[in-house]
């Protein structure tokens, strides 16, 4: 079984988080992380990324506009 | 958004048909933030967001009687708004008529990683980082300040289209994978292409921020 580098890991990262990896792939991401700092880093940095996404602030409704959509919802016939 | 008081699909589709307007406002309220947030993938600018949205919960009005209950109303209303916004997207010619969702060639083939970060074949690990990644601050200290917030609402707003728009979904608003590739009409296989590389992107992104804040050189630590 070849041992994977870290340039192919880094290509490995979005399909092994969504459990999206074979049995076989999947462990091999598991031993290069468990031995590579710089490869565990990047999923670290990766996962970072994703929560900061997360936490990015939504828009917000105008409150004209919901006005009008609430006034168009209630002139409609259903 | 799910509270233990939000009703059932059947339920809210039945007030919406009764003009029960109390439901109405409990699905605006709970939803369009979201909701703008991706109108505003596809179409250049907030105000062209705001026309998408108010333009799908028009047709959510006329048209949830004929909804059937075969996705989530969540689901059902966001598949309106894609589709109400690539329409509108492909006018403003923000993005290409909308024929596919295969990644493009470079897309799917190129590494997202700088190929320069990893040893040559000829130098003792091939294909090992070169130097590692620099560490980042940790989360707590730095994740949520205002400057971090501007640099990856940048670095959403150059990817491509079809990068960004599934990016937003996943990562963004939190959908999962089925939920994603129900709301677009993606294949998984497509999805997790477009996903990847724009997450490695917005990676970059804040990678090079942390390298022009950190004052630390040589130890990684940041601060």
């Amino acid at each position: 079984m070849t041992m994977l580098d870290c340039d192919q890991l880094v290509e490995l990262v979005t399909a092994f988080l969504d459990g999206a990896l074979d049995p076989d792939a999947e462990r091999q991401v598991v031993e290069h992380l468990a031995l590579c700092d710089g490869c565990h880093r990047y999923l670290e940095q990766i996962k970072a990324t994703i929560r900061g996404l997360g936490e990015l602030p939504p828009g917000r409704l105008d409150d004209a506009t919901r006005a009008t959509l609430l006034a168009a919802f209630r002139d409609t016939p259903s | 958004m799910v509270t233990q008081s939000w009703p059932p699909d059947a339920e809210l589709v039945q007030r919406l048909c009764d003009r029960d307007e109390a439901a109405f406002a409990l699905l605006l309220d709970a939803w369009s933030a979201g909701m703008l947030r991706l109108a505003r993938s596809f179409v250049t600018t907030n105000a062209s967001a705001e026309e998408v949205l108010q333009d799908t919960w028009m047709a959510v009005i006329s048209g949830v009687g004929s909804f059937e209950g075969r996705s989530s109303l969540k689901t059902w209303v966001y598949r309106i708004l894609v589709n109400t916004a690539k329409r509108r997207g492909e006018r403003e010619s923000r993005i290409v008529p909308w024929s596919s969702w295969a990644p493009d060639t470079a897309e799917q083939d190129e590494p997202t990683v700088d190929p320069a970060r990893f040893q040559r074949p000829t130098q003792e690990y091939p294909g090992h980082w070169r130097e590692f990644p620099q560490a980042w601050p940790a989360p707590e200290a730095q994740l949520l300040t205002g400057e971090m917030r501007t640099i990856l609402a940048a670095a959403l707003d150059e990817l491509p289209p079809r990068q960004r728009i599934v990016i937003t979904l996943r990562d963004v608003e939190g959908y999962t994978y089925d939920e994603v590739c129900s709301i677009l009409a993606i294949s998984a296989g497509n999805q997790r292409v477009l996903l990847h590389r724009a997450r490695a992107s917005v990676r970059g992104a804040l990678e090079e921020y942390f390298a022009t804040v950190s004052e630390t050189p040589g130890t990684g630590a940041g601060r």
